[in-house]
C-alpha cells in the first residue's frame, strides 16, 4: 500500500512539475510579447491558476472520478505486471532442443498431472478476470450515480453557448434585469451547486473542466445539462474537448471559484451597464467603436452596440484573458487582436481592422476602461 | 516486347507522379489583401447612357474562386441580417437574389457598391460597418445564389436544418440586363 501511495505521489508530482515548467515558459513569452503595457489591477491573477488536471480534483464529482481512475490504474497495472512477468518467464525458460532431439517430432506423451495443473491456472485466471470486471462494473455504476447527486434546489443556473471558438456565458434569472452575460470566464460561488445548461450555435463542442468534472457535449439545437460544485477557491482552466474546427485548441475558458460574498460583488459589478467615458480619449474611443465594424458583432450594454455575434464587451477589462484564453488581457495584446487577429488565431471570426493610429489608441483607452 | 512493356510501365508511373503533383489543396486565404475597392466610386449601375454604347464593366473578385471565402460570405450573409429582408435568396421584404434579375447590376463591383452605398427604398448602407474584405466575401456569396460562381466553389451545404437546395447545385441563370424594379422593391404607396 505504501508503494502504491509512493507511485501515486510521484506521478502527481511529475505532472505538476511539468505543468509549472510549461506555464513558466509561456509566461516568459507573454512578458516578451506585451512590451510596455500591463493592466495593473486584477481581481485575481492568472498565476492562481490550478494545474489543469483530472488528477487534482477540486469538486465532489472529480473526486469520485479520480477514485475510480486510481482503482483502475492499480488493478490494471498489477495485471499488466503479472502478465509481463509470465511472458518474460516464458522467454527465459524457452525450451531448447536437447542433444540428439529434433523439434520436428512433437512430444505427444500424455501428462495428466501437468494438464490438470494447467487447467487450474487457466480457470483461476478466468475467474479472477470476471471478478475484476465485475468490481469495475459495480464501481463505475456507483460513480456514475454519485456524479448526479450534486443537484440541489438552491442552485445557480448558467447557460453556456459554444461558438467557434469562444464560450458565451449567461447567468439565468427569472428577472430579466438580473441576467448577466459575459464570455470565456465563469465565476461561481464556492460550495454552491451550479446547473450548467449547454448548447451550441454551429458545431458540437464539449465543456470540460478536468479539476471539477468530466466532459459534457454542447450540441446545436439541443440542450444538455451538467452539474458542478467547486469545493475550494481557485481558478480552474477548462477546454473544449470535442474537435470543432480550425481553432479548437484555442477554445479555452476559466472557472473562477470564489467565496459567496466575493461572487456577489463580482455579479453586481457585471450587472451594471458599461461605464461612461471618463476623458476625451475614451469618448473618442467609444465613437470609434460605435462607428466601425466592431458594433456589428459586439455588445456594450449602455450604448447602441447590441449585437450578439461576438463576445459581450461590457466588462471586457475585468476579464483576465482575451480570445478564449489565448492571450493575457493586456493593452498590447488587445491592440494586436483588434488590428490583426488572424495572425494570432488564424481562421477566427474577428476580421482585420485597419484603424488610424490615433483611433486605435483611443479605442484601446475605451476598451481598457470597461471594467 | 519486354522493352515495350517496361516503357509502358515507366510512362504510366511518370504520368501517375505528374497527376499526384497536380493535386493541390485550395488555400484558405486568412490574411489576404482584398480586391481593391477604389473603383466602387466610379462603378456604373445601369447600361443606359448617352452616346455610343460602351462595353459593360467586368470586375474579377478573387474570392469567387475560393470556396472558404464564399462560405464565409454565406455566414456573414446570415449574421449581418441580409436574411432579414432577402431571406435565403427567395426575397420577401427585399428583392430575391436567387433569380436572374439584377436591379443594380450583377458585376461584383456593382454588388459591392450596392452593399456599401445602400439603395433606395430599404437597402441600408454598410459603409464603415463591414470592412472591404467582408463585403467582397458577401458579394461572392450573393453571386453564388444564382449560380454565377462555379459549383466546386459554391457552398454545398447549409448550416440550417432546412432551406433551399445548396448553392453548389444551382444552375447558372444568365443575368437579365434590364431588371426593372420588382413589386417588393417599389416605394410603398
Amino acid at each position: 500500500m505504501r508503494a502504491m501511495r509512493l507511485i501515486k505521489n510521484s506521478v502527481s508530482l511529475a505532472l505538476t512539475k511539468a505543468r509549472s515548467v510549461a506555464r513558466g515558459s509561456s509566461s516568459t513569452v507573454y512578458c516578451l510579447l506585451s512590451t510596455v503595457y500591463f493592466s495593473p489591477s486584477a481581481v485575481y491573477l492568472l498565476t492562481d491558476l490550478r494545474s489543469q488536471s483530472a488528477l487534482d480534483p477540486a469538486g465532489p464529482q472529480a473526486g469520485r472520478i479520480i477514485s475510480l481512475w486510481w482503482l483502475m490504474f492499480y488493478v490494471t497495472g498489477t495485471v499488466f505486471l503479472i502478465v509481463m512477468a509470465f511472458l518474460v518467464g516464458a522467454l527465459v525458460r524457452s525450451r531448447r532442443p536437447r542433444r540428439g532431439e529434433t523439434l520436428d517430432v512433437p512430444d505427444v506423451k500424455p501428462e495428466p498431472a501437468r494438464e490438470r495443473r494447467m487447467s487450474h491456472v487457466v480457470l483461476t485466471g478466468i475467474a479472477l478476470t470476471v471478478v475484476i470486471l465485475f468490481v469495475f462494473l459495480v464501481n463505475s455504476f456507483l460513480t456514475g450515480r454519485a456524479l448526479d447527486s450534486v443537484s440541489a434546489k438552491d442552485h445557480l443556473t448558467i447557460k453556456i453557448t459554444g461558438h467557434q471558438w469562444w464560450w458565451e456565458v449567461e447567468y439565468e434569472n427569472s428577472t430579466a434585469q438580473y441576467v448577466v452575460t459575459t464570455a470565456n470566464e465563469i465565476h461561481v460561488p464556492t460550495g454552491q451547486p451550479v446547473l450548467f445548461k449547454l448548447t451550441a450555435t454551429d458545431v458540437i463542442h464539449s465543456f470540460w473542466v478536468p479539476n471539477l468534472h468530466g466532459k459534457t457535449d454542447l450540441i446545436p439545437g439541443h440542450e444538455t445539462v451538467t452539474w458542478l460544485r467547486a469545493d475550494s477557491d481557485g481558478v480552474y482552466r477548462g477546454q473544449c474537448a470535442e474537435f470543432c474546427g480550425f481553432q479548437h485548441a484555442h477554445m479555452a475558458f476559466t472557472v473562477v471559484a470564489e467565496p459567496p460574498d466575493k461572487f456577489k460583488q463580482w455579479y453586481d459589478s457585471q450587472l451594471a451597464p458599461a461605464v461612461e467615458p471618463a476623458n476625451q480619449s475614451q469618448a473618442q474611443g467609444r465613437q470609434v467603436f460605435l462607428s466601425s465594424p466592431c458594433v456589428m458583432c459586439h455588445t456594450v450594454r449602455g450604448t447602441d452596440a447590441g449585437s450578439r455575434v461576438g463576445p459581450d464587451l461590457t466588462h471586457v477589462a475585468s476579464r483576465q484573458t482575451i480570445a478564449a484564453g489565448t492571450l493575457e488581457n493586456t493593452r498590447g495584446h488587445l491592440a494586436g487582436w483588434v488590428v490583426d487577429s488572424q495572425k494570432i488565431k488564424p481562421g477566427n471570426r474577428m476580421p482585420p481592422n485597419n484603424l488610424e493610429p490615433g483611433d486605435l489608441q483611443a479605442l484601446l483607452d475605451y476598451l481598457q476602461s470597461l471594467k | 516486347m519486354r522493352l515495350a512493356r517496361r516503357v509502358a510501365i515507366g510512362v504510366w508511373l511518370a504520368a501517375s507522379a505528374l497527376a499526384l503533383g497536380a493535386c493541390m489543396r485550395e488555400e484558405r486565404g486568412l490574411r489576404v489583401t482584398p480586391p481593391p475597392s477604389g473603383r466602387v466610386q466610379t462603378v456604373r449601375l445601369t447600361e443606359l447612357q448617352p452616346g455610343p454604347p460602351q462595353a459593360p464593366d467586368v470586375t474579377k473578385n478573387e474570392y469567387e474562386e475560393n470556396a472558404y471565402a464564399v462560405s464565409e460570405g454565406k455566414r456573414l450573409y446570415e449574421q449581418m441580417n441580409c436574411v432579414g429582408c432577402h431571406f435565403h435568396g427567395g426575397g420577401g421584404i427585399g428583392p430575391p437574389l436567387m433569380d436572374a434579375r439584377w436591379i443594380y447590376g450583377s458585376d461584383p463591383s456593382q454588388i459591392f457598391a450596392t452593399i456599401v452605398q445602400g439603395r433606395p427604398n430599404g437597402m441600408p448602407s454598410f459603409r464603415n460597418k463591414l470592412n472591404d474584405d467582408q463585403v467582397w466575401k458577401i458579394a461572392a456569396y450573393v453571386r453564388s445564389m444564382s449560380g454565377q460562381v462555379s459549383s466546386d466553389v459554391a457552398p454545398a451545404r447549409s448550416d440550417d436544418m432546412s432551406g433551399p437546395p445548396p448553392e453548389a447545385s444551382t444552375e447558372r441563370k444568365p443575368p437579365v440586363k434590364t431588371g426593372g424594379i420588382p413589386k417588393s422593391a417599389e416605394m410603398p404607396k
